[in-house]
């Protein structure tokens, strides 16, 4: 009797019109929401082109027949040895202080600042968030060893140890890929490691636990899903900064070596070059702009899209316009921007305790 | 009382520190095959007997353990070593350095809070009008901004264009501060906006935050209630409370300022220690680096004292103690 009634009931709402409600996830939400956001598309568009313009750098390279490292002594240089400017015997940006291609250095030089901010931010974000999640579950001593850890490397002046590596081994990718890495991963560690201590005293937990889940299964099956907003957010805020980072080492002579063409060193040379070639200068310092700027934005853009809370400043917004001189709302304008539940990457070790 | 023994603790916790850094140094420098440390002790160029002669001298060739004590010795009263190349003790280089270095870091210290609190507050206090937008464009601009792309584009966009107009105030490299106030403004002024620039958009952000955070309290609603003007408010109450995120930001700050620094003096060419630090390594000039690492993370060491002093000035729930 009772079964068939269920049976009725599962029937009927198998054949219940589907339009009716629709549920969305907060995934679908997020991308609606981004798709909406003008700044967030064009972001996307900018990056699509910087990373078609990278794995396409040969094919430019044997297009115009300059290869990135190939220097043009005769018609890459002016008679007093000087660069050429844009334009001038087909090179479409100039060339660089011994008549090399400026343009091809610089789409080489992409390929070079894109694959360190993409692979050092993947493996910060391996680490970190592996790291993290562990200290906050374990908690008790595991905890403690991990979070002064992530807080010695966040406190460290990474420069300086860049210098005395730079020292010690001689400058490569690799090198620069570990210490860009080494030095990003404990701030997604923490965010990571907060964001579980709290998650893991959630009902949700106790009733995975209590059904004999272990805590690597909870860890990465039930906890994890929920970090992967504010993840995703700080990954893409660290693109950026993992490639200033790697300009600033090259920049200083401690990145990538000499011939390959990586736009801090580009434009430490540049430097011997102001007064009569602003296009060596210019061009490069464009290309990394756009780039960082582009994977900010972005970033922003989808922190924005997820936080549910930017709809209500939305609104908030509109009931401001309304009732001008009620100072109280102001509150409920802290978030388009960094956040408790999307903060922006840490850099901070915790404060002294109260 | 205290205070007193706050800073005692501090300092010892800043002596250990400094000895985990000097031994993490003497472990990467010295702990690799003798012939390799003697040939950059020895200099690029020399023959083999100078390096055996090296290896001598420097009791390459003794045990690592005794050479770990004459080396901890000798840092810890202050003799780091000469130069290869000139011969001068690494601390005439390093007091040569310092003053460059600190007018660069004083300058755009003070540049950056003033900019970043200034902006941050006034974004706050009207958020959403034209003058937050407009910041908030600016703060990514700043953040995406390699700090050796704006001194470039400083130089080619201002410091060639007026020096080509006959407008020289603005220079170049250094003149210190005997040459007078002027000139030594004019030297400083480009490095110290390069420096505050990059440096502010963080501190924006994070006090536009956390004012916005703090203006929602009930305390600030009790303020109000009683009258006190909204300008009273906003720096009476509100800035107290929101400066300490600020400051616990500038205790880490400190070290991404020390890579800031060594940039805007290789960018400005002004030779203080940013600038010597990297030519040293260009180089392979060991005690000058090993010196700078040491001093560095000195300084690092300090920094954080003083913030943190500055933190439980600001926060009463914080006792230093």
């Amino acid at each position: 009797m009772s079964l068939s009634s269920l049976e009725f009931q599962a029937a009927s709402a198998e054949s219940a019109p589907e339009q009716a409600i629709e549920g969305r996830s907060q995934w679908q939400l997020t991308r609606r929401r981004l798709l909406h956001d003008k700044v967030a598309i064009a972001s996307i568009v900018v990056i699509l082109v910087m990373v078609i313009l990278a794995i396409t750098a040969p094919l430019f390279a044997s297009l115009t027949g300059h290869a990135p490292d190939q220097a043009f002594t005769n018609t890459g240089t002016t008679s007093t040895g000087a660069p050429v400017g844009p334009g001038t015997h087909g090179f479409l940006l100039g060339t660089d202080y011994i008549g090399r291609d400026l343009f091809i250095r610089i789409l080489y030089g992409a390929r070079i600042s894109l694959f360190v901010g993409i692979v050092t931010t993947a493996i910060a974000t391996l680490a970190g968030v592996s790291i993290g999640l562990i200290a906050g579950y374990f908690g008790g001593w595991v905890d403690t060893v991990l979070a002064r850890f992530i807080d010695t490397v966040l406190a460290f002046p990474y420069i300086v140890l860049a210098l005395a590596l730079a020292a010690i081994f001689s400058p490569s990718l690799t090198i620069v890929i570990g210490v860009i890495s080494f030095f990003s991963w404990a701030g997604i560690s923490r965010i990571v490691r907060g964001q579980t201590l709290s998650l893991k005293e959630k009902e949700y937990i106790e009733a995975a636990r209590s059904l004999g889940a272990g805590p690597w299964r909870i860890m990465f099956i039930d906890i994890l899903p929920n970090l992967l907003g504010p993840v995703l957010v700080l990954a893409t805020l660290y693109i950026p900064i993992a490639v200033i980072f790697e300009a600033t080492l090259s920049f200083l002579g401690i990145g990538i070596p000499e011939p390959t063409p990586s736009w801090g060193s580009i434009l430490a040379e540049a430097q011997n070059y102001y007064t009569v070639a602003w296009w060596y200068v210019v061009f490069p310092s464009v290309a990394l702009l756009v780039t960082t700027l582009a994977f900010n934005l972005l970033g922003d853009g989808i922190r924005d899209a997820m936080d549910p809370r930017t709809e209500r400043i939305f609104a908030a917004g509109s009931q401001r316009r309304r009732s001008r001189r009620r100072p109280s709302v102001v509150s409920a304008f802290s978030a388009a921007g960094p956040s408790a539940e999307f903060p922006d990457p840490p850099r901070q070790p915790m404060p002294p305790t109260p | 009382m205290g205070l007193a023994r706050f800073l005692v603790r501090r300092i010892l916790t800043g002596i250990v520190v400094l000895w985990i850094v000097a031994t993490g140094t003497f472990l990467l420098f010295f702990t690799r095959p003798v012939a390799v440390v003697a040939r950059e002790l020895a200099g690029r160029s020399a023959t083999p007997q100078v390096i055996s002669e090296v290896i001598r001298n420097l009791g390459l060739n003794l045990p690592l353990r005794v050479q770990y004590w004459h080396f901890i010795d000798a840092t810890a009263h202050g003799n780091l070593g000469f130069s290869y190349y000139s011969q001068v003790p690494v601390k005439t280089i390093l007091a040569e350095d310092l003053p460059i270095t600190a007018s660069v870091v004083v300058g755009g210290v003070v540049l950056w809070l003033i900019v970043g609190l200034t902006v941050g507050v006034i974004s706050a206090t009207r958020a959403r009008s034209l003058f937050d937008r407009v910041a908030t464009v600016g703060v990514l601009a700043g953040l995406s901004m390699p700090i050796f792309v704006l001194g470039e584009l400083l130089i080619i966009g201002v410091f060639l264009p007026l020096n080509e107009h006959g407008i020289t105030w603005i220079q170049t490299g250094y003149a210190g501060l005997s040459t007078g106030v002027i000139p030594w403004m004019g030297h400083m002024i480009l490095p110290w906006i390069t420096l505050a620039t990059v440096q502010a958009a963080v501190y924006t952000r994070l006090s536009r935050g956390s004012l916005l955070d703090t203006m929602g309290e009930d305390y600030i609603r009790t303020a109000r209630a009683k009258g006190l003007s909204e300008r009273r408010v906003i720096l009476r109450h509100g800035l107290r409370a929101a400066l300490t995120p600020v400051v616990s930001q500038l205790g880490i700050d400190i070290g991404a300022l020390l890579g800031g620094v060594i940039v805007v003096e290789q960018v400005f060419s002004l030779p203080g220690l940013g600038f010597d630090s990297v030519q040293a390594i260009d180089t392979g000039n060991l005690p000058v680096i090993i010196g700078f690492v040491l001093l560095a993370s000195a300084f690092v060491v300090v920094a954080n004292i003083i913030v943190d002093m500055a933190y439980a000035l600001l926060d009463p729930r914080v006792r230093i103690a």
